[in-house]
């Protein structure tokens, strides 16, 4: 901390006798520049017809620079460095919000055109133009998704129950490592891999739905293995002593103690995992492709998931174009909710059955 | 191998029975099948390369060669990711730092979660925003670049009519990232000691100055290593790019705002292996070997530098 011991001299203020006495702009001054400048900048939009987007930026400009040389003017440089940095703040957070509330603005508005019976009831098989829906790819993603759960929460949670309660040395910290590998390993890089390892068996050209849930599973499992680590650790040593000392022996210790302490963060964790993969479009488009009709078998032929109808409607959306690009709004918007959905679970799991904490 | 079994021997207290062995041997296998599963996808990606390597140059898709075709795409994977680092690093510190310390507690948590909803949203829907929302609104912007900055090499033009840009998939990207740097930087930001902060006010320094001299200083490490995973992140990313880019193949060039852009691996393998066979699905498997190399160097980089933080913080 050699910086905070040399920086006080540098940090006084102007004149000495004006520390005690040092000129605040009262509390009121901010609001009442930004209405000023809302003020300015509507009288100027009234003239000249600015985009709302502009005004917005235009009257957060205008702000930042009058608060700053009033602060300027009144409390000094220092003060008026961190007003301007304040603004800064804030308006770098207002600007990362922008995306996600047009985001959602421009799915909804678009996809609820055909949120429709016909969207959840009928596939793609016979359909030119108007109609049609997704029925067959909202159900391939339900079943390519419970199957990558099925191969990842057993292989995720045993891996993070090792790397807790079991592993030492040189295997625990090679699997850490690995695991901290395998999270950043691209999803059309875990989609190639499960084309290869099934075209050993299946010659090239093969699109299956169980090779889409392997795909899957090499980006579910690291993120399993990581969540379900982080909440085992937090199970206090206390209690698995307590059972130790009655006798019990260490996997039913694990099995009765430490995983029903932890459940609520594994349920969250699980959940998180499972919102992560379902929207994943890349690994499924190179390993289970598309088709229009109904298939609900994983080990026979192409599927269609939701991800990559949604992919296809708007990339080959036929002649005329609108009826398919709707429905590929339509599918973002159904993504979208089942993704919020989970994340909504994963809070609710988390509070009702966190462990009670109190003593 | 050898040292994993001392720790069940010495363990003291647990009698060791059947179903102990039974459980710690499926826990350790789990663990091993990760190792597995990482080598697998390493090996089939390397065995699958081979055929196109050794083609002879004539046979694969353009015909020069694999280190050719991949040259460019290699070009526009880090040129895009480069974009997308430098535009959401500040962005995500900036946020980092209203969360941590200029929102009121309360509100800082809701929009704290309403971040991370970014991190929750399918890459395919940015793509679709990127196409729909972003790039159209870029387009006036461009065509003023093109005007009063073309002398300098990014904006050389001529200004795409559609916005579908190098720049546009840059900013998508940036956004895609976002939740991740400040994600990081929030973790570190929050774990200053307090007693940094408060000596820093008690001093008289204003909420920057106490910033820049107790938060930034040590959240450095954490905010390089959320960059960099957001980097390895944006490296990989597919359909996203996929979507937005209008590409060329071939090309290779710093202007952004240009209709005739490179493409990026993941998105051109993305564009292309639906309609491959032969040679040209082993020549996209040998890029996509060439993408997990770069993304591993850069996420093996990135964990060295947040660990390296872990630790010293563990010492405090």
């Amino acid at each position: 901390m050699s910086q905070l011991t040399t920086t006080p001299p540098g940090m006084t203020s102007p004149s000495p006798g004006s520390v005690r006495a040092a000129r605040r702009l009262p509390r009121w001054t901010t609001a009442a520049v930004v209405a000023g400048a809302l003020a300015v900048v509507l009288l100027l939009g009234a003239l000249t017809h600015l985009h709302v987007a502009v005004s917005v930026l235009l009257t957060a400009v205008l702000a930042t620079v009058a608060l700053y040389a009033l602060s300027r003017a009144v409390e000094g440089r220092r003060a008026a460095t961190d007003r301007l940095v304040t603004c800064a703040v804030v308006g770098a957070f207002g600007l990362a919000m922008l995306p996600l509330v047009s985001l959602v603005y421009e799915v909804v508005s678009r996809g609820i055109a055909r949120l429709d019976g016909e969207f959840f009831n009928s596939s793609m098989v016979g359909i030119v133009g108007e109609g049609g829906g997704a029925y067959h790819a909202i159900f391939g993603t339900l079943i390519i998704t419970g199957l990558t759960a099925l191969i990842s929460v057993p292989i995720g949670l045993l891996t993070a129950v090792y790397l807790v309660e079991y592993g030492t040395g040189r295997l625990k910290r090679a699997i850490t490592f690995l695991v901290d590998v395998m999270t950043g390993i691209p999803s059309i890089v875990a989609g190639l891999f499960a084309y290869a390892l099934f075209a050993i068996f299946f010659g090239p050209g093969v699109r299956l739905g169980i090779a889409g849930a392997v795909a899957l599973s090499v980006l579910m499992i690291p993120v399993v293995v990581r969540s379900a680590e982080e909440v085992l650790k937090l199970v206090p040593n206390e209690l698995r002593e307590a059972s130790y000392a009655l006798g019990v022996p260490k996997w039913r210790t694990i099995v009765k103690v430490v995983l029903p302490t932890a459940v609520a963060g594994l349920g969250t964790g699980v959940t998180l995992a499972v919102a992560r993969v379902i929207g994943e479009t890349a690994p499924l488009l190179v390993t289970v492709g598309i088709t229009n009709a109904t298939n609900l078998n994983p080990f026979d032929g192409r599927m269609a998931t939701l991800p990559v109808f949604a992919y296809y409607q708007l990339t080959q959306p036929g002649v005329p174009p609108q009826y398919a690009i709707d429905r590929a709004w339509t599918a973002a918007l159904v993504l979208i909710a089942i993704v919020m959905a989970l994340n909504l679970v994963a809070r609710l799991i988390s509070r009702f059955f966190a462990p009670t904490t109190g003593r | 191998m050898t040292t994993t079994s001392a720790p069940q021997t010495r363990a003291p207290r647990a009698v060791r029975r059947l179903g102990d062995r039974l459980f710690a041997g499926s826990a350790r296998g789990a663990g091993i099948a990760i190792v597995l599963v990482l080598a697998g996808v390493a090996g089939f990606l390397v065995v699958d390369s081979i055929p196109a390597l050794v083609a002879s140059p004539q046979d694969v898709p353009g015909g020069e060669g694999v280190a050719a075709y991949i040259a460019p795409l290699l070009f526009g994977t880090v040129l895009a990711a480069a974009i997308a680092v430098v535009v959401a690093t500040p962005l995500g510190v900036a946020i980092a730092l209203f969360l941590t310390h200029y929102a009121p507690r309360r509100l800082s948590h809701v929009l704290g979660y309403v971040v991370d909803l970014l991190a929750a949203i399918p890459s395919i829907v940015y793509g679709f925003w990127g196409i729909f929302w972003l790039a159209p609104r870029l387009v006036p912007f461009y065509q003023w670049a093109e005007e009063h900055l073309g002398f300098l090499p990014f904006f050389a033009g001529p200004a795409s009519a559609t916005g579908r840009t190098m720049l546009t998939a840059g900013l998508v990207l940036a956004v895609m990232i976002l939740p991740i740097v400040s994600a990081i930087s929030r973790e570190v930001f929050s774990q200053v000691p307090t007693l940094h902060r408060e000596a820093a006010l008690a001093l008289g320094a204003t909420r920057w100055e106490m910033i820049r001299l107790s938060v930034l200083p040590y959240g450095r490490s954490g905010v390089i290593g959320g960059a960099m995973l957001g980097l390895g992140r944006a490296l990989g990313e597919t359909l996203a790019i996929a979507l937005v880019l209008s590409v060329s193949a071939g090309t290779v060039t710093f202007n952004l705002i240009s209709s005739t852009n490179p493409s990026t691996i993941a998105a051109n393998i993305a564009l292309q292996f639906p309609e491959s066979s032969g040679i040209d699905v082993n020549t996209l498997i040998a890029s996509g070997l060439a993408l997990f190399v770069v993304t591993l160097a850069v996420n093996v980089l990135a964990r060295a530098i947040v660990n390296r933080r872990a630790d010293f913080s563990g010492a405090n």
